[in-house]
């Protein structure tokens, strides 16, 4: 008896040890939000001050808003993440139930030689990629930004993966209703995969909304350039760095991915969790 | 099908109509590539700018084209050229002089200086901004948006040191004695109050132009095609530089950040700093204490570097674009421009005419310290301006930063710097 | 549904994708290669065949040779930490604890925020002065440590950001993963007295396994593609000591014009990459293996 309260004791205490170190590392984790959240509310004079007491003020967002065009960014973004969402939905899909559903000659060569971009990605090639888009005459358009991420080696692996765990019954039952193949694919893939289809998204969205490298050597221009090239450009004026409006830019620019995350945290989540990536 | 043909005809035809409509045929459309290298809605200054110039100006379209850095401009007026898409004009980095000229894609200004009027107009900059502009005597590019490194010392901080708060360093012996005075630890030992900061990372060699022209020393000539990264001059300003951090302990060790210093002083945490003059409305409008600006101090002689970007006119557009290009320029440049530019801005005015405005005099009159600038003007050179420029600069660069960090000796450093670049030179020689 | 008609039918489906995937990975590759044989063109100087005389030149840099070492450090310590961490977060979050939805939220939210603009915070967090860490270390002694400024810190404080950045991410394949095992085998091996600890090594590492592969192929890759914060952050200083393979190739093609270099500098990178991938692919489990 005692010996089993002495156990659930150090269960106990055990338990309790994990909740603060979770929390500790919680909080780490979050710190750089915290800070850019505070510091973009309260005048530049308190950035390495904090006090409870610090005048709050909206002004870091207004001088953020105004220094660069915002605006013009955030469409700019806006139209790249459709863009490669649209276009890497609907090609991933395809090539996915090809290989996951046919049988036809030289697949498993094909498959492999897809998979190189799974270690090579675009990023790497910048170079490469720049003067290919260059010879296109696309340089400085967004179109050229999306490009080389239309077609995308994880996608197609991620889907074909969630295709092959459908049963064929489900297939066949549709295709006795007199489906045809891309119907079966509408209606019965294309659904029975939706959580992965919205956690797949959420991971394109948040990469390509970040996306930095690559955009900032294709694009030139305020008409063309995506929010995080535009804030690393307001970002480091020959005059030294002005936290405040810098923090005031870093949450404008990802606020509506974090507002997007909370709300659909639980989904998000959820459609990890049966993805069945593992 | 020929319905659709005939329809996509006439949207054609009307779109071509509205076109005629919008652009007088002929406009002489002029485009002005242009870096944003400051913080602040320089856009629209130079959108207004243009819309002005156009008014006064019938027939004269100007197209400014934002292209990011200066960095992402060149490149992709590079690009452009190379396309066959050349603009008019850019204004790009003082520094990239050989790179344009190695290229081959700009024309010598002199090519439209014709009546004595632009002749004079000409002679009007100050001769440290046309230092590398200019190649066999041929002038490539005009100044327009120009700084150079001042001294900004904390008055407060002074007094409390029992410093004259008026009276800045006048020379490098002076600034590490009241470094050494300014320097203030807390009683854990830890320094809360830096003498003196020198920034050092990024673009290193810029502000150590301003050391080593006050050591009286050269780092490139004329040409642009022989440094001297190795006199003994140029490795005794490493030194002295190094020895206010690893001798006196007035200054951090390691590299001190561009970025942060400016914030570094406002917070009172660096006595003295070394920072470009587009700084000063930034630290004036933050900085709780009166400041002092003043030359930057040198161990023999006054000395600063000059920084920033000029226009450029370009090969291969019509002689008709180009002269628009060129008056556009012109009016870019007028006394009561630079003045507004430079009061808007925070950029140094780039003729002595501009100081002499109302609107300058005004600005002067309520903060003087924003003619320091000028006045240092007489002492200050180019910065290192070379063939492959970007190249021999980063060479420079890693080299002073492993003496900085006391990662190499400054003369080994220096000494395999100038090997290397040399290496990288030859084939311009 | 067989024979030709069904092949026709498959490669239509797959075409799109492949033909993209061809021209932005693998033609590149092919023609990165040859550019690395020819010298950059010149103004007055047309582009011509060197043979192996840039990759002579790249053994003769020691920029080369330290962005290399550089990038190994970065990946070697980055990798396992962060996947690591991953696992400790996805572990805790996966259990009872309190106030689960906001530390799963908590961990994520690095993905969520743009490495451009976190850098700048993170510039802030360095600062020897009155950054958050010289705060913190304070009353350990600690004190004016210039962390970005000397070259034998600047490296791990980049590590460190790395690390952040990335072990939110993987802890969500790994929270997935653990929402998988059975609760029955928690339950049979605490009958049989096993500890947590044993647990885990014995039962849920071992199943975690396809899980930490697919991980892994995604950190490495991430470990040589993620430089973002190093533009922000130090520029590749002091003396390259931050300086990776990524950005130095971003460093020679894009500011000196030299695009032969940065070909010859993109081979390594691939070549490196494809050893990686071969290694892990040797290291897996056959059942792991993407059937």
């Amino acid at each position: 008896m005692s010996a089993l309260g002495r156990g659930r004791g150090a269960a106990l205490a055990g338990e309790a040890l994990e909740t603060a170190a979770a929390w500790l590392l919680g909080v780490l984790w979050l710190l750089p939000l915290l800070f850019a959240i505070w510091t973009a509310f309260h005048p530049s004079a308190y950035v390495a001050h904090f006090s409870p007491f610090a005048p709050l003020t909206l002004q870091n967002f207004v001088a953020a808003w105004n220094a660069a065009p915002f605006a013009r960014y955030f469409l700019n973004t806006t139209m790249l993440v459709t863009g490669v969402l649209a276009a890497q939905f609907v090609l991933c899909t395809l090539a996915a139930f090809a290989f996951a559903r046919f049988e036809f000659r030289g697949r498993d060569t094909l498959f492999m030689l897809i998979l190189v971009q799974l270690m090579v990605a675009p990023d790497i090639l910048l170079l490469e990629n720049y003067l290919t888009i260059k010879a296109i005459g696309l340089v400085d358009t967004v179109p050229a930004i999306a490009l080389p991420y239309l077609a995308s080696a994880f996608g197609i692996f991620l889907l074909r993966q969630t295709f092959k765990a459908i049963p064929k019954d489900f297939e066949e039952a549709a295709r006795v209703e007199g489906c045809s193949t891309l119907g079966v694919l509408w209606r019965v893939y294309i659904p029975l995969g939706k959580p992965v289809y919205l956690a797949y998204g959420l991971v394109l969205v948040s990469f390509h909304w970040n996306n930095f490298v690559w955009p900032l050597i294709i694009t030139n221009s305020v008409e063309t350039r995506p929010l995080t090239v535009g804030l690393s450009i307001f970002a480091s004026p020959d005059q030294g760095i002005d936290w405040a409006i810098i923090c005031a830019a870093t949450l404008m620019t990802s606020g509506p991915l974090l507002v997007a995350f909370l709300l659909f945290q639980r989904q998000f989540v959820q459609s990890f969790l049966r993805t069945g990536i593992r | 099908m020929a319905k659709l043909t005939r329809r996509s005809f006439a949207a054609l035809a009307l779109a071509a109509g509205m076109a005629g409509g919008a652009a007088n045929a002929a406009d002489v459309e002029v485009r002005m590539y242009f870096p944003v290298a400051v913080g602040g809605p320089v856009t629209k200054i130079i959108d207004d700018y243009a819309a002005a110039f156009e008014k006064e100006n019938p027939g004269i379209k100007i197209k400014p084209i934002y292209a990011g850095d200066y960095q992402q401009t060149v490149a992709k007026v590079l690009t452009a050229v190379k396309g066959g898409d050349t603009p008019e004009t850019a204004i790009l980095l003082a520094a990239d002089l050989f790179l344009l000229t190695d290229e081959d894609v700009v024309t010598p200004i002199e090519d439209f200086v014709k009546t004595p009027e632009d002749k004079a107009w000409l002679a009007t900059f100050y001769p440290a901004f046309l230092e590398n502009a200019k190649i066999g005597g041929k002038t490539y590019a005009i100044p327009f948006q120009r700084s150079t490194p001042v001294l900004y010392w904390n008055k407060d901080a002074f007094k409390a040191a029992g410093l004259d708060p008026n009276k800045g360093p006048a020379n490098w012996a002076e600034m590490r004695d009241m470094a050494k005075k300014l320097t203030k630890k807390d009683g854990s030992g830890a320094v809360s109050q830096w003498g003196i900061q020198i920034p050092s990372d990024g673009n290193t060699a810029w502000l150590f132009t301003g050391i080593t022209t006050g050591n009286g020393a050269r780092l490139t000539n004329a040409d642009g095609n022989k440094v001297s990264f190795d006199d003994p001059k140029v490795i005794e300003a490493v030194q002295a530089w190094y020895d206010l951090s690893k001798v006196d302990g007035t200054q951090p060790s390691g590299l001190i950040s561009w970025g942060a210093t400016p914030r570094d002083f406002i917070e009172g945490k660096a006595a003295m700093i070394w920072h470009t003059t587009g700084n000063l409305t930034n630290i004036k409008s933050n900085a709780k204490f009166d400041f002092g600006v003043g030359f930057l101090p040198g161990m023999k002689q006054n000395g600063a570097p000059t920084g920033g970007g000029n226009f450029y006119v370009f090969k291969g557009v019509p002689q008709a674009k180009q002269e628009a290009a060129f008056k556009f320029i012109k009016w870019m440049t007028t006394p009561e421009r630079a003045a507004d530019w430079s009061v808007k801005t925070g950029y140094v005015a780039t003729s002595p005419n501009a100081y002499d405005t109302p609107a300058m005099k005004a600005y002067t009159d309520g903060f003087p310290q924003a003619i320091v600038a000028r006045d240092q003007l007489k002492y200050a050179v180019s910065e290192l301006t070379t063939h492959e420029n970007q190249r021999v600069t980063k060479v420079f660069n890693d080299s002073l930063q492993a003496a900085m960090t006391g990662a190499r000796p400054a003369d080994a450093a220096l000494k395999d710097a100038q090997r290397e670049a040399e290496r990288i030179l030859k084939d311009f020689k | 549904m067989t024979g030709i008609r069904n092949t026709v039918h498959a490669w239509l489906l797959v075409l799109p994708a492949c033909v993209l995937l061809a021209t932005f990975t693998h033609i590149p590759i092919v023609t990165t290669f040859i550019q690395s044989l020819y010298s950059t063109a010149k103004p007055r100087r047309p582009a011509r065949f060197v043979g192996l005389e840039n990759y002579e030149a790249m053994l003769a840099d020691p920029i080369f040779w330290k962005s290399l070492w550089n990038n190994l450090i970065y990946a070697g310590v980055s990798v396992p930490i962060s996947v690591a961490l991953a696992i400790v977060m996805a572990l805790f979050v996966n259990g009872k604890l309190r106030g689960r939805g906001f530390l799963r939220l908590a961990y994520f939210t690095p993905t969520v925020l743009p490495m451009i603009a976190v850098a700048n915070i993170w510039l802030f967090f360095y600062n020897p002065q009155y950054g958050l860490v010289d705060q913190f270390l304070k009353p350990f002694g600690i004190s004016g440590v210039n962390w970005l400024g000397s070259q034998d810190t600047a490296l791990w404080c980049l590590i460190v950001v790395a690390i952040w950045k990335e072990a939110g991410f993987f802890m969500i394949f790994y929270l997935a993963a653990l929402q998988q095992i059975s609760p029955d085998l928690r339950e049979a091996a605490s009958i049989e007295g096993a500890g947590r600890w044993t647990f885990f090594w014995r039962v849920t590492f071992p199943l975690l396994m396809p899980t930490t592969l697919f991980v892994l192929v995604n950190a490495v890759i991430n470990a040589f593609r993620l430089v973002d914060h190093i533009f922000v952050m130090t520029a590749g200083g002091p003396d390259n000591a931050t300086s990776v393979l990524l950005f130095q190739i971003y460093i020679v093609g894009f500011k000196f014009f030299d695009q032969a270099y940065a070909a010859t500098l993109t081979i390594v990178l691939l070549a490196l990459l494809a050893l990686l991938a071969i290694g892990q692919f040797l290291l897996a489990d056959k059942r792991v293996h993407y059937q």
